[in-house]
C-alpha cells in the first residue's frame, strides 16, 4: 500500500505541475458560477420595441408614456407606417412593434371597444411570448384605469405561496446543475485523457510492469481528480453561501458524501472511456460530444426534462448527472436528510458498481 | 577545405542558465563530426541553434554559406535534421512520409517516385512501403528517418542521437547508411553517448557545462590524455563537470 | 504552392485515416442537431399540480375541470390535506399546489369573496413563475365565468375593453426549433472548428513531429494554412449537411434569406474561429492543455452567445462582453439570415466586425506561433 501512495504522489505531481490546465480546472466552476449568478437570465429587460401609432390621440399616447416607463422595453422610434416594420424587424434589433390604429380613443370612448396590434419578431418565439405578454399587461391595467374599478362582487383572491425560492432566484436552480456539470466535466475528462496519454506516450507500459496490481496503478492516477473535484466541490458552495446568498439546508457532511459517490462515478466513466480508446483525441471528443453534451441536456437545470419527447426522457435515466442533481436539489435547498434521497443514491451506486465491474473485465481482458 | 559549419562565440541563456557558452568551431565538407558531451552538456541546445530552431543569444554562425540570423530560410533547404526523438507521421505509411518530406523540400513528382523507390529498397523495406510507420520497429524508423533526412540531399546533415535505444546490428547498419552519405558528400553532424561511434568520426568536439572542452581528432585525444579508448577520454574530461542531468 | 499541395494532402490523409475522429467530425455534430432541438425547449407546460379539494363542491369541480382543460396542467394527485400535497412536492412529483378550503362556495356567495391558496415550487423560477401566472389567468377567468352566471350585471356592457391582437412573425406557429436549430448548427460548427484546429496543432508539438517541421524550408504562413483550410472545408461540409440534411429536411426549415450571403459570413466566420483555434494552440504545449483552455473558454462563449438565454437581459458588463464573442454574431446572423431573410445591408456591420475578428485573432495566433524559440 506504501508502494501505491508513491504512484499517487506521483500523480498529484503531474496534475498539480500543469499550471495552465489547473488554472482552468479551478477558474472554470468559479467563472461558471459568476455568469449564472450574475449575467445569464430568462428575464428580458430593455427590450427595444417601435411604435407605430395611426391614432395619434390621447389614449395612444398615454399607453406609449407607460411603455416607455416599463423597465421592459425601450422605445427605439416611432414609425410612420406598417412597411418599415419588416425592415425593422431583419436589421434585428427590434423586437415587437406595437401598432394603434387610426381613431383609437374614439373607438374606446365611444364604441368601448379598441383594437391594439402587437407584431413580435417570433423568430425567436421565447422573447416574443414574454414580451408581448408584459405588453398586454401594461395595456390591460390602462383598461384597468379606465374602469376606475369598482368594486367587483364575488371576488376570488388566490394566495400564492414560493416554497423553497419565494425570491425566485436563477442561483436556486443552477447551483446544483453547475455543481454537476463540473464535478463531471472535471471527472470524466480529465482522467479519460491523462491515463489515454501516458498510452500514447507508451509510459503506460512503464508503469504496467511494476510489481503492482496494473488496476491499482490505473485508478490511482484517478485519485488527484477526486481531489480536485472535492476543492471544486468546497469552491462552488462557498460561491453560492457567501456570494449568492443561496444557504445549505440540508447535512453538509451528506452532501459531501453524496458528491464523493458521484465523483467516483464520473472517474469510473473517465476510466471506462481510457480503457476503450487510443488516443488522447478520440478520449476528448468521446467525453465532451458524448458525455457533456447530454449531460448538461438531460440533467434538467437548462432545460425540463418533462418537455422532452418520450424517448429522450428514458435517455436521461441514464445520465448519472441527473440523478445527483436531484439530490443536490433535495439536500441543498429543500433540507431533506437520507431517507428521501435514497432512491436516487442507490441509483448511482448502481452506476458506479457497474462501471468498475465493466472497467476491471475490460482491463483483463487487455492485458492478456 | 571547405568549411561548412563556422561558429564564433555562440551562446545560448535560458534566464540566468547558460546553456550553451561562446561555442567556437569549424566543421569542413564531407567529414563525420562527433559532438560528445555528457546528458545536459549543452549539445542539443547547440545543435538546435545550428539547425535555426532555436534563436542564439549571442555570437556568430554561418552554416554552408549562410549566415544564422539573416538566411535562417536557405539554410533549412541546405541540411537535414534527425531529431532524438522520433519525429516523422506515425498515422502517415513510409512511402507517405518519403512523399510528404520529399515534396515539401521541393523535389519533382519524378525526382519523388524515383527516390522513395531507390529508399525503399536500399532499406530493404519493399514489403513495408505502405506499412503504418507507427507500427515498424525502433531500428527501421530510426533508418527510415535518417534517409528521410537526407532525402533531399542536404549539405550537411544533423544527426541528435539517432541511435539510442537499438540493437548493436541495427546500429552498425545504421553507421552504413552514414558512411554512405559521406561517400555522397554530405557533412555529418553527429551527437552521441556511444563511444564506441565516437570512434568512427573524424573529428570530436567534448562538450563540458556549456562549454567545448576538447576538439580534435580521436587519436590525438587518446594521445593527449595517454589513454587508450574513447571511454577513457570522456571519463577525463566530463567528471570534472558541475551540472548533470 | 506545391508545398502547401504536399501539406494538405498529408492533413487530409491524416484526419481521414482517424477512425476515433471521424463519426466525431460528421456523424456526432448530425445527431446532436438532431436530438438538441428536441432537448432544449424551454416552453413551460406540463405543469404537475397537486390539488387539496376540502370543498368538494359544484364550484371547486368546475375550477378543477377548468384548470386541467387548459392545457397547461397535469394532474399528479388529488391530496387529503397540504401535508400530503407537500410531500408530492418534496419528491418531485408536484409542481404547484392548489388548496380550496372548506366552505369554498357557501362563503363565496354569503361573504362576497373567498380566498384560494396555492403554493408553487419555485427552485426552477422561470417555471414557477409562469405557472404561477396561468394559474392565476385561469382563476381570474373562472371568476368572470362566476360572476356572469350570477348576476347578469348590466353595467359590465358599459366598459371599455381593449382588443389586443397578437401576429408572430417570421414563425407564425412559435415554433421554437425554428429558432433553436440555426443557434445550435452554429455552436457546432464553431465546436468543430476551435477545438480541432487546436489540437491538431498541438497534437504535432506534443509528439515531437513540429521539429521536423521546422527544420525544412516550409514557411509559416504555409504550415499554418496547411492547418486552416483542411478544417476549414470540413467546416463548411457540416453546416452543409446541418443547414440542409437537418434542418431542412428533417425540422423543414426552409432558409428565407440569400444562401450565398449566409455562406459568404460563414467563409468569414470560420476564419475567426479557426484563428481562434490556432491561438489556443500557440498557448499550449500538450493536448490536455489545449483542450481545458478551449473548453474554458468556450463554455463562456457558448454561455453568453444568447443561444439559450437572451443578451438583452444582462447587465451592461456582461453585454459588452458578449460584444467580443464572435459566436454570439454568428448565431444572431444565422438566425437573421435563415429565419427573416436579412439582406446584406441589414448585415454590413455584422460583417465588418466579423472579418476584424478573424484579422485578429489570426493575426495575434501568427505573432505567437514561433518558429524558433
Amino acid at each position: 500500500m506504501n508502494n501505491i501512495s508513491t504512484f499517487i504522489r506521483k500523480e498529484f505531481l503531474h496534475v498539480f505541475r500543469d499550471r495552465k490546465t489547473l488554472l482552468m480546472l479551478f477558474g472554470l466552476p468559479i467563472v461558471q458560477i459568476i455568469l449564472f449568478g450574475f449575467a445569464l437570465t430568462n428575464e428580458i429587460k430593455n427590450a427595444k420595441i417601435v411604435v407605430c401609432d395611426y391614432a395619434k390621440d390621447a389614449a395612444s399616447q398615454q399607453i406609449i408614456e407607460k411603455l416607455k416607463a416599463s423597465e421592459q422595453f425601450e422605445i427605439q422610434n416611432t414609425l410612420l407606417g406598417h412597411k418599415q416594420i419588416e425592415a425593422t424587424f431583419k436589421e434585428g434589433q427590434i423586437k415587437m412593434a406595437v401598432v394603434f390604429p387610426a381613431n383609437f380613443n374614439n373607438d374606446l370612448l365611444h364604441k368601448n371597444k379598441a383594437q391594439v396590434q402587437l407584431i413580435t419578431d417570433a423568430s425567436d418565439p421565447n422573447t416574443a411570448t414574454t414580451i408581448s405578454g408584459y405588453a398586454s399587461q401594461i395595456i390591460m391595467d390602462y383598461r384597468n384605469e379606465l374602469m376606475l374599478l369598482q368594486d367587483l362582487p364575488y371576488q376570488i383572491n388566490t394566495e400564492m405561496r414560493m416554497i423553497y425560492n419565494p425570491e425566485l432566484k436563477a442561483a436556486v436552480n443552477f447551483v446544483p446543475g453547475v455543481m454537476s456539470l463540473i464535478l463531471l466535466l472535471v471527472c470524466v475528462l480529465m482522467t479519460s485523457v491523462a491515463i489515454v496519454k501516458e498510452k500514447e506516450m507508451g509510459t503506460m507500459e512503464v508503469l504496467l510492469v511494476s510489481p503492482f496490481n496494473p488496476f491499482l496503478v490505473i485508478v490511482s492516477k484517478a485519485v488527484p481528480y477526486l481531489a480536485v473535484s472535492l476543492i471544486n466541490l468546497t469552491v462552488i458552495l462557498l460561491l453560492s453561501v457567501f456570494v449568492l446568498g443561496m444557504p445549505i439546508n440540508g447535512s453538509v457532511l451528506l452532501l459531501y458524501a453524496v458528491s464523493t459517490l458521484f465523483i467516483i462515478t464520473a472517474l469510473s466513466l473517465g476510466l471506462l472511456i481510457s480503457n476503450s480508446t487510443a488516443s488522447q483525441q478520440a478520449a476528448m471528443l468521446i467525453s465532451l460530444m458524448g458525455m457533456l453534451v447530454p449531460s448538461i441536456l438531460f440533467t434538467g437545470f437548462m432545460f425540463p426534462l418533462e418537455n422532452m419527447p418520450y424517448p429522450l426522457q428514458l435517455v436521461s435515466h441514464i445520465i448519472p448527472a441527473k440523478w445527483y442533481y436531484i439530490i443536490v436539489k433535495s439536500i441543498m435547498v429543500k433540507g431533506l436528510g437520507f431517507s428521501a434521497i435514497w432512491k436516487e443514491t442507490l441509483v448511482l451506486f448502481g452506476m458506479t458498481l457497474l462501471l468498475l465491474v465493466v472497467n476491471i473485465k475490460k482491463f483483463k481482458i487487455r492485458l492478456t | 577545405m571547405d568549411t561548412v559549419i563556422h561558429t564564433n562565440k555562440l551562446t545560448k541563456r535560458f534566464g540566468d542558465f547558460v546553456a550553451a557558452n561562446e561555442i567556437t568551431f569549424d566543421v569542413y565538407r564531407g567529414e563525420i563530426f562527433g559532438f560528445l558531451g555528457a546528458n545536459g552538456a549543452g549539445k542539443t541546445t547547440a545543435m538546435r541553434m545550428l539547425c535555426g530552431l532555436s534563436t542564439p543569444s549571442s555570437g556568430t554562425a554561418t552554416i554552408a554559406g549562410f549566415d544564422i540570423y539573416k538566411h535562417a530560410e536557405e539554410i533549412k533547404k541546405n541540411i537535414g535534421y534527425m531529431s532524438q526523438k522520433f519525429s516523422l507521421y506515425e498515422d502517415l505509411t513510409v512511402l507517405e512520409n518519403i512523399r510528404f518530406f520529399g515534396g515539401i523540400y521541393g523535389l519533382s513528382d519524378r525526382q519523388l517516385k524515383e527516390k522513395s523507390e531507390q529508399l525503399i529498397e536500399t532499406l530493404g523495406m519493399k514489403s513495408e512501403g505502405k506499412k503504418m510507420v507507427g507500427s515498424l520497429p525502433l531500428g527501421w524508423k530510426q533508418k527510415l528517418s535518417f534517409s528521410v533526412a537526407i532525402l533531399h540531399e542536404p549539405k550537411i546533415v544533423f544527426l541528435d542521437e539517432p541511435t539510442g535505444g537499438v540493437d548493436p546490428v541495427t546500429r552498425r547498419q545504421f553507421w552504413d547508411l552514414i558512411y554512405e552519405a559521406v561517400d555522397n558528400g554530405i557533412t555529418v553532424f553527429v551527437t552521441t553517448h556511444y563511444m564506441d561511434e565516437a570512434e568512427y568520426c573524424n573529428r570530436i568536439s567534448m562538450m563540458v557545462d556549456g562549454e567545448i572542452k576538447a576538439l580534435d581528432t580521436p587519436a590525438k585525444l587518446k594521445q593527449r590524455y595517454s589513454v587508450t579508448s574513447m571511454d577513457e577520454v570522456f571519463y577525463e574530461l566530463a567528471r570534472g563537470a558541475k551540472r548533470s542531468e | 504552392m506545391r508545398t502547401l499541395k504536399f501539406l494538405l494532402r498529408k492533413e487530409f490523409k491524416q484526419i481521414f485515416r482517424n477512425k476515433a475522429l471521424l463519426p466525431m467530425l460528421f456523424v456526432v455534430p448530425i445527431m446532436q442537431l438532431l436530438i438538441l432541438p428536441l432537448a432544449a425547449d424551454y416552453e413551460v407546460k406540463n405543469i404537475n399540480i397537486t390539488i387539496v379539494d376540502q370543498d368538494h363542491s359544484a364550484y371547486s369541480q368546475k375550477l378543477i375541470s377548468k384548470i386541467m382543460a387548459s392545457g397547461y396542467f397535469r394532474l399528479a394527485s388529488y391530496a387529503t390535506g397540504f401535508n400530503d400535497a407537500f410531500d408530492d412536492v418534496e419528491n418531485d412529483r408536484s409542481d404547484l399546489i392548489l388548496e380550496i378550503p372548506q366552505g369554498f362556495e357557501r362563503n363565496l356567495i354569503r361573504e362576497n369573496e373567498q380566498q384560494l391558496y396555492t403554493a408553487v415550487n419555485s427552485i426552477n423560477g422561470v417555471k414557477a413563475n409562469l405557472g404561477g401566472t396561468y394559474l392565476n389567468r385561469i382563476i381570474a377567468d373562472y371568476n368572470a365565468d362566476v360572476r356572469v352566471e350570477w348576476v347578469q350585471m348590466p353595467k359590465f356592457n358599459g366598459l371599455p375593453t381593449i382588443e389586443i391582437v397578437s401576429s408572430n412573425w417570421f414563425n407564425p406557429t412559435m415554433n421554437y426549433r425554428f429558432y433553436m436549430v440555426p443557434g445550435i448548427l452554429a455552436l457546432l460548427v464553431t465546436m468543430i472548428g476551435a477545438y480541432m484546429c487546436a489540437l491538431n496543432i498541438v497534437k504535432e508539438k506534443e509528439k515531437g513531429t513540429i521539429e521536423q517541421i521546422n527544420v525544412t524550408p516550409i514557411k509559416k504562413y504555409q504550415f499554418i494554412l496547411g492547418k486552416l483550410i483542411p478544417f476549414w472545408v470540413i467546416g463548411i461540409v457540416v453546416f452543409s449537411m446541418g443547414l440542409f440534411g437537418i434542418g431542412w429536411l428533417v425540422y423543414g426549415i426552409v432558409p428565407i434569406g440569400n444562401l450565398l450571403l449566409l455562406y459568404a459570413y460563414l467563409l468569414v466566420y470560420l476564419m475567426a474561429i479557426l484563428g481562434l483555434g490556432l491561438l489556443i494552440s500557440t498557448y499550449a504545449e500538450t493536448q490536455q492543455q489545449a483542450m481545458s483552455i478551449a473548453f474554458f473558454f468556450m463554455m463562456i462563449f457558448i454561455l453568453m452567445s444568447g443561444l439559450f438565454t437572451p443578451i438583452d437581459g444582462m447587465p451592461q458588463w456582461a453585454y459588452i462582453m458578449t460584444q467580443f464573442s464572435p459566436i454570439t454574431y454568428f448565431i444572431k446572423v444565422m438566425r437573421m439570415i435563415v429565419l427573416k431573410g436579412s439582406t446584406f445591408s441589414d448585415i454590413k456591420s455584422h460583417f465588418l466586425i466579423m472579418i476584424g475578428f478573424a484579422v485578429s485573432l489570426n493575426g495575434w495566433a501568427i505573432y505567437n506561433y514561433k518558429k524558433t524559440s
